[in-house]
């Protein structure tokens, strides 16, 4: 490619300048960034709630909050992490990454990735600025009715819960949606499915679990919406409906939930164990097969959020033997990420200590879950700080240790420098060991009788000293997310610079850039084998031929990656964030009359018209053909 | 039956060793079949995980002692040879399999004892669950009416009692960790849990499913009485309200069973039949007021009586204003309803 | 340095700039949203024999059964939709403008015809979704295809002007493609929620 051909690549895919670029953007790593900047902030703001109830539970018959306060504080809490944070910083990790991955310079639905995030951004204000304004949902991350119905939640407190989850449920669809068209379609030549990176197959499965789970938690809120705008009677048991028929929605989306966020750190744990092992995963076939096996089984466990509301025995044996099962691909993965350290070459670089930390921890939040798994055990543990325990474990230890090993990881590629070693290892200690301080003694907490989502409990019980003992960990574990963040912002200007490889990684996104242009490659790499770049002898492979003067993607066949031909690639646009807004003033209206769905849908008819009208010539033929003089 | 069993204490010694257990709220010390049930499928647990994590403790202990000797940043190799490590893999999911069989075999083995006591039972309890109290009705075995209190629950020792859970609201649970695991109580629905105790005492029961503001505080008291001390509370409890021996105890009454408190509670023998607070018919022979929130102390009920939403805030009780002299024989009053 | 060194070792520009049917990278979003969409209507109607199982009848004692007639020629003329929405998928297989501008434009006036029976369909459920839990899952499944047939029109509406006014591309001809597929989506996803809410509570 001669430079000037390069120098009109760089101009094509260029955005436009200043906040029109910024609010144009269709640059899947400008969109990812905020994103993650974005989950960061809220992240943070679910710690602080998290320590000012830690305080208030420090010990017994404490008056810090009351218990308004509290449960609003806890159901922000487990809100945002779950809605705010945990899945939307796995699809922007994805935003960012899989195109590189691919050696692609942009996803398959670029606006569509724009319009994921504006309405991600709904969501946070959806539920945040209620807050600001006195009106916090306080029934809980999944409001149960009767409580969360008409006749106990006046107000709209449980319908702004419920219309934070629509926000983001279709950001996630969309996400979604564009993340598995991508990876099926817009693989490089030669990376056939069976050649195809562990973190692509993650995200490709857990993508796929979303399109399947989130519809469920979708229709469970309208329906709850419903119940309390027009007098449906879904959920209440005078009118024929179904308490228990909230739990079976709710949880059919829940369960498969939380694998969604622990599927694409499956892909995460093993990017990094295979860079910093020095050799490819052992056991990639069982590693692929135990992810689709996960994928798969998660459907199949809901009922176990349900074990002590008088369901069935029989039923409750039958996802007792599920909910076990599903630890067998898990313990399956655990031997091969230890067993590719075990014969590698390992470097303890941060990354690598994340991992090492997730493999202590989330193993134990495993464990607990099978413990829980067992229906008769689970009615002295469920409800508990046991289970607080245990889906802390798997999340913080499954999920976030991972997702800050991976920021690690990648932190050079995206921004050209290195994080500070020695402070990262700082943060690394205190966020490990505090986390694991603060929530090891919530199992016996659990086994000692402390039901969950109190504000307070009394001097007798007991439970005061480890109630401290977890207070303090949280502190020394939030101290520790300060300093990852602040070793992150000052890298950005004083971090060591790092060139495209600076770990001698494996796959396609170490052969751009560090960071990358913004269409990421000069050329399409070629895959050869499951570790290209450690092929690449005598230089990487690569095709040419893509247009340099308009912005093309390549599209390649499903299974064996031929390409088939090249894609138009839609360049910057605002109709992603003027459909947002005109599908949020729907989502908002929508809460206080049912007319809203239909007169919000014009604005969004229109943005959307606007959004997909192609920009071609006049028809020359046909009763609206132009006219030419 | 249950006996004292001096294993069960060395194996969860490390967590009574960090606390100062009070026992009276815990799956640890049980006290009744299920209880006893639950805890050996627990301690199954323990030792089955615990070896589990020990093994992967040991292959990643192993993996960083090994790692000690890797000095050098050689280039990564490209296509190793795994023939160890495959049969490694099948050993380890071998045991991974073997170990769930197990521990998924304990749970049948424990569900079937469980549910074979709620066939034997032999006093039927009725519990509803109220924000923020528990509804308490006994079944007679002499007359088959409901005798009602609320808020504390009587069993006799070494019988089984089947309780049936109903809510008047919202979803709640019902939870004495020392006899048994919890059930739901679910509008709409009629759920049941068995409770053998074996051993005489007094244990504590809390709501565990979160019920709105005061889920905090709902809890109940558990009293296990040998047989002839049940029967002997159950006749007390069936008897009408004490009647007024003075004209102060006079005035008492009157206010309760003819004034406000007369619309939501209801106290036997007299005209006070409300439904919608707890029946206070034998108040006095309780030992806490308001779910397990105060002690039943004449100051603590005047004080519940004046300013209920500043001792449990959200609580439906109203506050009712009355002039001292009644608030003082309302409570001198209500203290002889043994 | 930034970069690393690589090897030329094809060309792609002598690739087609488009494709049709499951080769195009747009029909894998389009099927995407069918199988969030499906997702929802398959919940939906197990939503709807949850209730039959927590009812001692089917419908509930009290309850009118909803109307066959409405129902019968609205599905009827949905199922004879699909010969005029096939021979407009394979028209824009072939890329013939003529055929493909005229057949949109009867989709159109099928769709708006279509919406107009569901209106009146709707108004012979005998049931109101506040008056039990059978009228309110009877109303979710049969608003929630609504908007589907709804939202449909819309689109194929859309689509229509823009063909007549514009030249046709072949990005415009696999857009007609997916939303002829969207259209047959509307109907099969019907059938079994017309047999839900109108055969099985009169074979219960």
């Amino acid at each position: 490619m001669t430079n000037e051909q390069k120098a009109e690549l760089t101009r094509t895919w260029a955005d436009p300048p200043g906040l029109w670029g910024f609010l144009t953007t269709v640059d899947h790593k400008r969109i990812a960034a905020r994103y993650i900047c974005s989950t960061i902030a809220l992240l943070f703001l679910a710690g602080m709630l998290a320590l000012d109830m830690r305080l208030q539970l420090s010990q017994p018959g404490m008056q810090r909050m009351d218990p308004q306060e509290y449960n609003e504080a806890f159901s922000l809490h487990g809100s945002t992490m779950l809605f705010l944070v945990s899945v939307p910083v796995m699809e922007a990790m994805a935003l960012w990454l899989v195109p590189l991955m691919l050696g692609q310079r942009n996803v398959a639905f670029p606006r569509l990735s724009a319009f994921s995030y504006w309405l991600y951004l709904g969501g946070v204000l959806m539920l945040w600025v209620p807050h600001a304004l006195n009106i916090t949902p306080d029934l809980g991350w999944f409001e149960y009715p009767p409580l969360s119905g008409p006749a106990y939640s006046p107000g709209h407190r449980a319908d702004i819960w419920a219309q934070m989850i629509t926000f983001t449920e279709v950001a996630a669809l969309a996400a979604s949606v564009n993340i598995v068209a991508t990876i099926l379609k817009m693989r490089p030549p030669g990376m056939t499915l069976a050649r195809m990176p562990l973190f692509l197959w993650a995200m490709l499965i857990a993508s796929l679990m979303t399109i399947l789970a989130l519809p469920s938690v979708m229709l469970v809120t309208s329906m709850l919406i419903s119940d309390r705008l027009v007098a449906t009677h879904f959920f209440a048991p005078a009118g024929g409906g179904d308490v228990l028929l909230f739990q079976h929605l709710f949880w059919f989306f829940g369960h498969p939930e939380v694998y969604i966020i622990f599927v694409p750190a499956i892909g995460f744990v093993s990017a990094i164990v295979e860079v910093f092992a020095r050799r490819p995963m052992f056991g990639y076939r069982a590693m692929v097969l135990s992810m689709v096996a996960i994928g798969v089984l998660a459907f199949g466990l809901w009922v176990h959020h349900m074990f002590a509301v008088g369901l069935p025995r029989i039923g409750n044996a039958f996802y007792t033997a599920a909910s076990m099962a599903i630890a067998f691909p898990a313990g399956i993965q655990i031997f091969c990420w230890i067993a590719t350290l075990w014969s590698g070459r390992p470097r303890f670089d941060t990354p690598l200590l994340w991992i090492v930390a997730f493999l202590v921890t989330f193993v134990v939040g495993g464990l607990s879950g099978v413990m829980a798994a067992a229906a008769p055990l689970d009615l002295q543990l469920t409800d508990t700080y046991f289970i607080v325990a245990h889906f802390h474990y798997v999340l913080v230890g499954g999920a976030m240790f991972p997702l800050f090993g991976a920021f690690c990881f990648w932190y050079p590629k995206a921004t050209g420098r290195l994080m500070s070693e020695a402070w990262g290892k700082l943060a690394f200690w205190l966020i490990a060991g505090g986390f694991n301080l603060g929530f090891f003694p919530m199992h016996l907490l659990g086994l000692m009788g402390m039901p969950r989502r109190v504000y307070t409990y009394p001097a007798e019980l007991g439970w005061g000293t480890l109630n401290l003992v977890a207070t303090i960990g949280s502190a020394i574990a939030v101290l520790g997310g300060v300093v990852f963040v602040v070793n992150a912002l000052v890298s950005l200007r004083r971090g060591k610079p790092a060139g495209p490889d600076p770990w001698g990684g494996a796959t396609l996104e170490w052969a751009a850039p560090s960071p990358p242009p913004q269409h990421n490659f000069d050329w399409m790499p070629v895959e050869t084998s499951l570790a290209p770049m450690w092929d690449a002898k005598d230089g990487l492979a690569v095709m040419e031929g893509l247009a340099t003067g308009s912005r093309e993607v390549l599209v390649t066949s499903l299974v064996e990656a031929e390409p088939e031909y090249r894609q138009h690639s839609v360049g910057p646009s605002i109709w992603p964030l003027v459909s947002g807004l005109a599908v949020s003033a729907l989502f908002v209206g929508s809460i206080f009359t049912p007319w809203a769905l239909v007169w919000g849908a014009l604005p969004v008819g229109a943005a959307l018209t606007l959004w997909f009208w192609p920009t071609r010539p006049r028809a020359t033929a046909g009763p609206f053909a132009r006219r030419s003089g | 039956m249950v006996r004292p069993d001096p294993m069960k204490w060395r194996v969860l010694l490390p967590a009574f060793a960090v606390t100062s257990c009070s026992g009276a709220q815990t799956p640890l010390d049980p006290v009744g079949d299920q209880a006893s049930q639950l805890f050996s499928l627990l301690t199954l647990m323990l030792w089955v995980c615990g070896i589990a994590y020990a093994l992967v403790l040991a292959f990643l202990g192993w993996t960083l002692w090994r790692a000690r000797h890797v000095l050098e940043r050689d280039p990564p190799e490209v296509a190793p040879e795994d023939r160890r490590l495959n049969h490694g893999l099948r050993i380890w999911a071998g045991l991974v399999a073997v170990g769930l069989i197990i521990l998924a075999g304990g749970s049948y083995v424990v569900d079937w004892a469980l549910s074979r006591a709620e066939r034997e039972a032999a006093l039927e309890v009725r519990v509803t669950g109220h924000q923020w109290w528990w509804r308490i009705e006994y079944r007679d075995p002499a007359t088959h009416q409901w005798i009602e209190t609320a808020n504390e629950l009587h069993l006799p020792q070494g019988r089984t009692a089947l309780v049936l859970l109903g809510s008047a609201d919202v979803i709640h649970s019902f939870w004495v960790p020392n006899v048994a695991g919890k059930m739901d109580m679910v509008p709409g629905r009629i759920n049941q849990v068995a409770l053998t105790p074996r051993r005489l005492g007094w244990f504590r029961g809390q709501c565990a499913e979160f019920c709105g503001s005061q889920h905090a505080h709902m809890a109940f008291d558990v009293y296990v009485d040998s047989p002839a001390q049940f029967a002997a509370w159950l006749t007390a409890q069936r008897q009408p309200a004490t009647a007024a021996t003075d004209p102060v105890l006079a005035r008492g009454a009157q206010v309760v069973t003819q004034g406000p408190c007369a619309a939501c509670h209801r106290l036997r023998g007299t005209p006070a039949t409300g439904r919608a607070g707890p029946d206070i018919t034998h108040l006095a022979s309780r030992h806490a007021l308001a779910a397990g929130t105060l002690p039943l102390t004449r100051g603590a009920i005047q004080g519940w009586i004046a300013q209920p939403k500043a001792l449990k805030p959200g609580t439906m009780m109203p506050a009712i204003p009355l002039s001292a002299a009644d608030a003082d024989a309302v409570s001198r009053y209500l203290v002889t309803l043994k | 340095m930034n970069t690393i060194p690589v090897r030329v070792t094809g060309d792609l520009s002598a690739l087609p700039g488009s494709a049709s049917g499951a080769k195009h990278v747009v029909w894998w979003g389009n099927f995407g949203f069918m199988l969030i969409e499906g997702m929802a209507f398959l919940l939906a109607g197990a939503c709807y024999l949850y209730l039959i199982g927590r009812s001692p009848s089917w419908p509930p004692p009290g309850d009118a059964l909803p109307d066959l007639t409405w129902s019968s020629i609205f599905t009827a003329a949905l199922v004879a939709s699909q010969a005029p929405n096939l021979w407009l998928l394979r028209e824009s297989k072939r890329k013939r403008e003529k055929p493909v501008r005229w057949l949109a434009l009867a989709m159109t006036g099928i769709g708006i015809g279509l919406v107009a029976l569901r209106a009146v369909e709707l108004g012979h459920l005998n049931v109101r979704w506040d008056h039990d839990a059978y009228g309110s899952v009877v109303w979710m499944l049969m608003v929630l295809h609504t908007s589907h047939i709804a939202t449909e029109l819309g689109e194929t509406g859309v689509q229509t002007v823009w063909l007549f006014t514009h030249e046709i591309g072949d990005d415009q001809y696999s857009d007609v493609e997916d939303d002829s597929n969207y259209w047959s989506f509307v109907v099969l996803a019907w059938l079994p929620i017309y047999l839900l809410v109108y055969w099985v509570p009169r074979w219960v």
